[in-house]
């Protein structure tokens, strides 16, 4: 009976340690809901608890339930026929459940039928419920379509799609991406158009769109005729139906049990979200910080699930008279797998914080606005907490898809010519990690989009408090070898902003971006490992990786290694 | 509509036995034992659930056992169940099969009317699969065991698909009903997070007396008011509640005496080699008939 929450101490221990008092009780109301709704939690302590035990839900559900179907899913996949899509029976298995146990309206509010949980515990969910079936995180990750819908539309929309959503009756997807607007969504086409009768239509085609065939379509669309960048773009929410084709699915390298839909809307009735023209620029940029966060916990439970594979499989397999996990190489190589791990579930947990004050911030400025109370200081906090969330959140995808691969990669390669082969899970696990640094925004976008906020050193007055900080004992090596970053840092980035070159600024970003990342991650495991001894070994390893990291980085700019990309056309020839 | 009630047990997990598990009477030592939900007890509780998500009607839990029980009792409000009874009392302690029967069909009488009473097929302490048949004959009730599935309900009858050895057989009954299950028979439905949120707190009497310790009596009956108002109680009934024959009860009522356990491992010696053919058949069925196997 593996519970994919209890058996996992290392979730464990950030449950323990993450205080959230402050956005659970904005949550709350002041615990003024345990009055209307029964399962509504009395005091910061009892919504603990609450958490815990829902959390334990999923890890029964994640363990017991879905885990053993995957294997199945991977291999029959989702399928099309006549024009309809049909899940994997796995899949429906597994989202009857996910139905039973009320996890499908995780973060809506109680009014819409949902549970009304903090940001970090969805993402919680979905790192366990990634670990047991990657595909499925592509349906159960999708809350943040109603949350959505339930920040930005009206009351009607909310009461009109919600509450199914709660239930698990009807799913979500998020229509952005055509065949000619992908990384780029300005280049979105599709046509939004109105009525005699003020009704808003669609017409169009949509590319690559997961859980295309869900109920609640939230499409994104040109609704301002001559416009030709993300301003003339609104967002949209309608139902399925027959207006709706889809023309077919993808046959797909990895995630079988998630159908990637090519859509077309024929003049489809749909209700315009919020204020037209905002739907790229303010909406789907908000939808982002949530969507890169989903898309980092699914990463990080496939690289839970390999990291598993590799240690039990390194632990029976015996070569040369001995286990293989107890030859120095292996062992070296599960060390480093498990470090990843867990520094980046450090991060994961640190930043889903982040924007579950963000988001709370958001909604609390909304709340006051409409008791026509001052906003001044509450504006100016979410301004911060943006700045923060747009910097961590391409940071932690960046930095949790790009280790899956590698740990992944490293899983299979621990199990040798066994893990080439079906029989093992490891290989679906490699397959289903290599989309996740791509969709939602690739590497390259992620660093793109941090590098504003890095550039700008948004942290510095963060990396200066820790600077002061006196750690105990052994750490204070670790501390000195992160102010030895931070100083390869700046040095590297005034090197940069002199040299006043925009192509070679974008390349070396990549760089100063990881710098920057090894400082965030490492403060936050030096102060694990203040409350936590067995923390020391991996804010050890990580910290001293990351200073070797970081001299390479910055020899890697001062000694401008891509000063050639001017030559591109001659080395490319 | 048809109401149900599942009996449903709390028992040691004979996957992790450690230490000391038997006392020196002969009765199991619980609290070397870390306490689990028993399977097919959970799987007759997910068949009460489906009769209660097609017909309507109440579902209730009934577990007789310690204070501690009142664990399952919750994990079966999170599942779905309406109400969970504890039936304790010193009395009890010690009860074989008889005994045990007995007290549950005093409660079961008590409790209310029902169509169904649905009880896994054994426990996997004792494993004697006599618990339901029993209970049953007290209530003077028809039974069907080892079922594996229901296939149809109406006003008064069920129709249901039993296990038996090499195959399966259809039975009809007319209600109300005993029916034992198996652990095949259906999967249990994981808990509902909201329920899960809401009954947490359920407490049963001798709970809420433990966190009363040190006031008075009247604040036992303040907490019992108020989980009840809170739907956070778990009716206790105890020997006096159920005015019973205390001799019938517990070690007294109770002639089934353990005097040992004893890991018996079977294993077989002189394997002997038959032919495939006529000859070898018939003297395969000599030995069977001399060996007193067949015959």
């Amino acid at each position: 009976m593996p519970n994919f929450f209890i058996d996992n101490p290392d979730i464990q221990f950030h449950f323990t340690n993450i205080d959230l008092k402050e956005v659970v009780s904005l949550m709350e109301d002041d615990y003024e809901q345990s009055k209307e709704f029964n399962y509504a939690p009395i005091n910061y302590e009892d919504a603990q608890e609450n958490y815990r035990k829902v959390l334990e839900v999923t890890g029964d559900i994640a363990g017991n339930y879905v885990a053993p179907r995957s294997a199945g899913i991977d291999h029959d996949g989702a399928t099309f026929s006549e024009g309809k899509v049909t899940y994997a029976e796995g899949t429906q298995h597994n989202m009857h459940e996910l139905s039973q146990t009320d996890l499908m309206g995780l973060i809506l509010p109680r009014k819409y039928g949902g549970l009304n949980f903090p940001f970090v515990y969805y993402m919680m969910s979905v790192e366990v419920m990634a670990r047991a079936d990657a595909s499925l995180m592509n349906i159960f990750g999708l809350q943040d379509i109603g949350d959505t819908i339930r920040k930005f539309g009206n009351e009607d929309q909310r009461l009109e799609f919600l509450p199914k959503m709660a239930t698990g009756e009807h799913t979500g997807a998020m229509v952005l991406t055509e065949p000619d607007a992908g990384s780029d969504l300005q280049a979105v086409k599709m046509h939004a158009y109105q009525n005699d009768q003020g009704q808003w239509l669609l017409r169009g085609v949509k590319r690559f769109i997961t859980n295309g065939n869900a109920q609640v379509l939230l499409v994104l669309a040109r609704s301002e005729a001559g416009t030709k960048d993300g301003r003339g773009l609104s967002l949209f929410v309608c139902n399925g139906g027959p207006t709706v084709v889809i023309r077919r699915i993808e046959n797909k390298l990895g995630i079988h049990g998630s159908p990637t839909c090519e859509m077309q809307f024929n003049d489809t009735p749909a209700q315009l979200v919020g204020v037209r023209r905002y739907g790229l620029i303010k909406y789907v940029l908000d939808l982002m910080f949530r969507a890169r966060m989903g898309v980092s916990g699914q990463a990080l439970g496939i690289s839970q699930a390999a990291y598993e594979e590799a240690l039990k499989y390194a632990r029976a397999r015996r070569q040369f008279g001995k286990a293989i996990a107890e030859i120095p190489m292996v062992s070296n190589m599960l060390i480093d797998m498990r470090v990843m791990l867990e520094s980046n579930r450090s991060l994961f947990y640190s930043v889903a914080k982040w924007v579950d004050e963000k988001e709370r911030i958001d909604d609390q400025i909304e709340k006051l606005k409409a008791e026509g109370k001052s906003t001044v200081e509450e504006t100016a906090r979410l301004k911060q907490l943006t700045k923060i969330a747009n910097l961590l959140t391409p940071i932690t995808k960046y930095t949790l898809t790009e280790s899956a691969n590698k740990i992944t990669y490293d899983a299979l390669q621990i199990h040798g010519g066994t893990g080439y082969m079906k029989e093992f899970r490891v290989e679906q696990l490699a397959r289903d990690a290599r989309i996740t640094n791509i969709y939602e925004g690739t590497s390259q976008l992620q660093i793109v989009a941090a590098a504003g906020g890095t550039i700008n050193d948004v942290l510095g007055y963060h990396f200066d408090e820790c600077e002061t900080k006196v750690y105990k004992g052994g750490l204070t090596k670790l501390s000195d070898h992160l102010k030895e970053i931070r100083q390869l840092f700046l040095q590297s980035l005034k090197y940069v902003v002199e040299k006043k070159d925009i192509g070679f600024q974008e390349v070396a970003s990549i760089d100063l971006v990881q710098m920057y990342s090894y400082l965030y991650i490492g403060y936050l495991l030096l102060a694990e490992a203040e409350i936590e001894p067995r923390k020391v070994f991996i804010a050890n390893r990580y910290i001293v990786h990351s200073l070797a990291n970081a001299r390479k980085n910055s020899e890697a700019i001062r000694s401008e290694l891509f000063g050639d990309l001017l030559h591109a056309d001659k080395i490319l020839q | 509509m048809h109401n149900s009630i599942v009996l449903v047990k709390q028992v040691p997990d004979t996957s992790n036995i450690s230490g000391k598990v038997m006392k020196d009477d002969g009765t199991v030592n619980r609290s070397k034992l870390s306490a689990i939900f028993n399977f097919e007890d959970k799987v007759a509780l997910e068949f009460a659930l489906q009769i209660k998500d097609e017909c309507g009607g109440k579902v209730t839990a009934v577990t007789m056992g310690p204070p501690r029980a009142s664990d399952i009792l919750r994990e079966c409000l999170y599942m779905g169940a309406d109400e969970a009874f504890l039936i304790t009392d010193r009395k009890f302690a010690g009860a074989d099969t008889l005994a045990t029967s007995y007290v549950l069909a005093e409660a079961i009488k008590k409790i209310g009317s029902y169509s169904f009473i649905f009880a896994g097929r054994q426990a996997i302490d004792g494993d004697t699969a006599q618990v339901g048949p029993q209970t049953a004959e007290k209530l003077n009730i028809p039974q069907i065991t080892y079922a594996e599935e229901i296939i149809g309900v109406s006003d008064d009858r069920v129709k249901v698909k039993k296990k038996i050895d090499g195959g399966f057989e259809i039975l009809e009954s007319r209600l109300p009903v005993m029916i034992t299950v198996l652990k095949d028979a259906a999967q249990p439905r994981p808990f509902s997070a909201k329920r899960v949120m809401a009954y947490k707190g359920a407490k049963s009497l001798l709970e809420l007396e433990k966190m009363a310790e040190g006031n008075s009596l009247l604040y036992v009956d303040k907490l019992v008011y108020e989980y009840k108002n809170r739907s956070l109680f778990i009716p206790t009934l105890t020997a006096e509640d159920l005015q019973i024959d205390f001799a019938r009860c517990g070690v007294k009522g109770s002639p089934t005496k353990v005097y040992a356990i004893e890991s018996v491992v079977l294993s077989g010696n002189d394997p002997e080699r038959i032919e495939n053919s006529r000859q070898g058949m018939n003297s395969l069925i000599d030995k069977l008939l001399e060996d007193r196997i067949l015959g």
